[in-house]
C-alpha cells in the first residue's frame, strides 16, 4: 500500500460512511424546516450551521453523498457495461467493419460533452437525478471502450490467447475468459477517475438545475441555493464544496494509488 | 497530406451529418408541441394549427430537419419560437460573450500551466515539484463553479476590486470587457490548467529519457539548456493537442460558469430556451457546441499529422 492509497482511501471512506450511516441516522431530519433557527453558522447543536429554511446542513451533507455517489456509481456501471463489452468487440475484431464502427461511434459521442448530453435529456424529460445518471452514463461508455480496446489488443497477440483458440474457444469466450482478466487492473483505476469525474459532474448538473431536483438534497443544489446567500452566509457555500473536494480528491488519489500499487507501469489516460 | 486531409475531412463531414441527424430527432421526440405551449391551456385547436403552420411545424419531419441542415450551411439557424427573432442573431450575440470567455480562460489556463508543468519536470522528485503536483491534485477536485462562488466572495463581495456578476457589454471597450470576465475565466481555467500541467510535465518527463537528450547532454549542453533547445519543442506536441481539445471543453463548460456570473451567454439562452420549449434554439445551440468540438478535433488532428508524420500512415 502506498501513501497515495492510504489518504485516498481514508478520504473516500469518510463521504462513504456519511452516505451509509445516513440511511439509518442523521443528527436531524434532513428536510425538515425550522424557520427560528435558520442561518446559524456551525455549533454544538448543528455541528454545520443551518440553511435558510433552519434545516440542519450536516443531515443534508450525509443524505447528499448518497445521491452524488449513487449517481457516479450507476453511471460507472452504464459505461462499463456497455463501454466494456464494446471495446473487447472491437478489440477482437480489430480492423474489421465493427471496430471501425465502434471506433467513430465513440468518437461521437466523445463531441457530446455530458453537460450537453444533460440539455438534451432534460429538453425530453424534464430535469431529474435519472438525467444526471443517463448523461453521464453515457459520456463513460466511450471513455471504458477506448481504454479495453487500447489494453485488450496486445493481449490479443499473446501466445496464452494462440493456445486457447487451439484449444477451440470463439472469440467472445476468450474476450471473456481471458482477456477481460488481464484488463482488470486498469478497468479499476479508469473506474475510480470516471467515478470522481461522475461526482464533480454531478454537482455541476444539479448546480444548473439539470440534476436532482428538490427535496432530494444534492451538494451542487446547496450551492445553488447558497449562491444569492453567500456574503451573509458564506457557510453555506463552504461545507458543501468542501464535501465534494474531499470526496473528489480522495478518489483521484485513490486512482493513483491503486495504478502504482497494482502495476506500477500501467498508464491510464485520464480524460 | 493531401489523403490524409480528404480522408479526415470526409470523417468530419460524416461526424457533422449524424451528429446534427441525432440532436434533431432526439428533441423533436420531445412530448410537448411548442405551439400549444406558447398559447397555453385556454388555445383553441384551430389556433394551434394556425400558429403551427406559421412555425412551420406542420411540414414532415425530415422536410424540416433538410430545411434546418441547409440553413445552417448558408448561416440561417431559423426563427426562435419565443422571440420570433432569428436564431443566428440570438446565438451571435451571445457568442460574443461566450466566446472571449473560452479563449480568455484558454489562455490563462495556458499561461499558468506550462511553466508549471516545465518548473515541476525539470525539479522532479523535489518539493518544487511535489507543491506543484499538490497544486494540480486541488485542482481537478475543486468544482469550477464552487471556485468561482469563492472569487465573488473575495474579490467582488469583500474587497470589491470586481462586480459580482453581469457583462460590461462590448459598447464599453474591451477593457470593460475583460475586467467583467476575469472572475469567471479565472475559474473556468483552474481544472484545465490543473490537467495542462500535468500532460506538460509527464510529456517534458518522457522526452527526457529518450537518447537524444542524452546526445544533447553529451555534447556539452547544460541540463537547462538540453530542456529548453530540445525536451520542450518535442514535449509541446501532446500539449499542443490538450489546448486544443480543452478549448471545447471551455466553450461548453462555460455554459456552468455563466450561471455563477450571470452572463448572458449561450448558457442563459440555453436555459431560457429549455424552459420555453424554443426548441430550435435548443438545437442550435447544442449543434454550435457539438460542432465545435469536432472540428477543433479536426483541425487538431491535422496539425498533429503535419507535425508527426507517421500519424498520417495510421489511422
Amino acid at each position: 500500500m502506498n501513501r497515495n492509497l492510504i489518504i485516498g482511501l481514508i478520504l473516500s471512506a469518510i463521504s462513504i460512511l456519511a452516505a451509509l450511516v445516513s440511511f439509518i441516522w442523521t443528527p436531524f431530519d434532513h428536510v425538515a424546516m425550522n424557520i427560528p433557527a435558520k442561518l446559524q453558522t456551525p455549533n454544538l447543536t448543528h455541528w454545520f450551521g443551518t440553511d435558510h429554511f433552519g434545516r440542519d446542513i450536516f443531515s443534508m451533507i450525509m443524505v447528499g453523498a448518497r445521491t452524488s455517489i449513487a449517481v457516479a456509481f450507476v453511471a460507472v456501471g452504464i459505461g462499463m457495461g456497455l463501454g466494456i463489452p464494446l471495446g473487447l468487440w472491437a478489440a477482437a475484431r480489430k480492423g474489421s467493419y465493427i471496430d471501425e464502427l465502434i471506433m467513430r461511434a465513440n468518437d461521437l459521442i466523445f463531441a457530446f460533452p455530458s453537460l450537453v448530453i444533460a440539455i438534451l435529456i432534460t429538453t425530453i424529460f424534464g430535469a431529474g437525478a435519472v438525467n444526471a445518471i443517463i448523461a453521464i452514463g453515457i459520456f463513460n461508455i466511450p471513455v471504458f471502450a477506448r481504454v479495453v480496446r487500447g489494453a485488450a489488443m496486445p493481449i490479443w497477440e499473446r501466445e496464452f490467447i494462440l493456445a486457447a483458440r487451439v484449444a477451440g474457444k470463439n472469440a467472445a469466450r476468450i474476450s471473456v475468459e481471458h482477456i477481460l482478466p488481464n484488463v482488470m487492473n486498469l478497468l479499476i483505476v479508469q473506474a475510480t477517475i470516471q467515478f470522481s469525474l461522475g461526482i464533480l459532474a454531478e454537482a455541476a448538473l444539479s448546480y444548473v438545475g439539470l440534476g436532482a431536483q428538490p427535496p432530494t438534497p444534492s451538494w451542487g443544489r446547496m450551492l445553488a441555493d447558497a449562491q444569492t446567500l453567500v456574503s451573509i452566509a458564506p457557510h453555506l457555500a463552504l461545507i458543501p464544496g468542501f464535501a465534494i473536494i474531499i470526496t473528489v480528491m480522495g478518489l483521484n488519489l485513490m486512482g493513483d494509488g491503486l495504478r502504482d500499487y497494482l502495476n506500477p507501469r500501467t498508464r491510464v489516460a485520464r480524460t | 497530406m493531401i489523403r490524409y486531409t480528404l480522408k479526415r475531412f470526409l470523417s468530419l463531414c460524416i461526424s457533422l451529418a449524424v451528429a446534427s441527424l441525432l440532436i434533431f430527432f432526439v428533441i423533436e421526440i420531445a412530448p410537448g408541441d411548442p405551439a400549444s405551449f406558447m398559447l397555453g391551456i385556454n388555445a383553441q385547436p384551430d389556433t394551434v394549427a394556425a400558429l403551427r403552420a406559421e412555425l412551420g411545424l406542420d411540414v414532415p419531419k425530415f422536410e424540416r430537419y433538410l430545411a434546418w441542415t441547409q440553413g445552417m450551411l448558408t448561416g440561417d439557424f431559423g426563427m426562435s419560437y419565443t422571440y420570433r427573432t432569428p436564431v443566428s442573431q440570438m446565438v451571435a450575440d451571445r457568442l460574443w460573450v461566450s466566446l472571449p470567455l473560452a479563449l480568455f480562460a484558454l489562455a490563462l489556463s495556458t499561461i499558468i500551466a506550462l511553466p508549471a508543468g516545465i518548473y515541476a519536470a525539470a525539479r522532479r522528485g523535489k518539493t518544487g515539484d511535489v507543491a506543484v503536483m499538490s497544486a494540480t491534485q486541488l485542482g481537478v477536485a475543486i468544482p469550477n463553479f464552487w471556485f468561482a462562488m469563492m472569487l465573488v466572495l473575495i474579490f467582488a463581495i469583500k474587497l470589491r476590486w470586481f462586480a459580482g456578476g453581469g457583462f460590461a457589454g462590448w459598447d464599453k471597450g474591451l477593457g470593460a470587457v475583460l475586467w467583467s470576465l476575469t472572475l469567471p475565466a479565472i475559474s473556468l481555467a483552474l481544472p484545465q490548467a490543473a490537467i495542462l500541467a500535468r500532460v506538460m510535465r509527464s510529456a517534458l518527463l518522457d522526452v527526457m529519457n529518450e537518447d537524444f537528450m542524452r546526445t544533447a547532454r553529451a555534447k556539452g549542453l547544460t541540463t537547462t539548456q538540453t530542456l529548453w533547445k530540445h525536451g520542450l519543442r518535442n514535449a509541446l506536441i501532446p500539449v499542443l493537442t490538450i489546448i486544443g481539445l480543452q478549448f471545447s471543453f471551455l466553450l461548453a463548460g462555460g455554459i456552468i460558469i455563466e450561471q455563477v456570473f450571470y452572463l448572458p451567454g449561450l448558457g442563459r439562452l440555453v436555459f431560457q430556451a429549455i424552459s420555453a420549449r424554443d426548441l430550435i434554439v435548443v438545437e442550435s445551440v447544442v449543434m454550435l457546441l457539438v460542432f465545435a468540438v469536432i472540428v477543433v478535433n479536426f483541425a487538431v488532428d491535422l496539425a498533429y499529422a503535419a507535425v508527426d508524420p507517421r500519424l498520417r500512415a495510421r489511422t
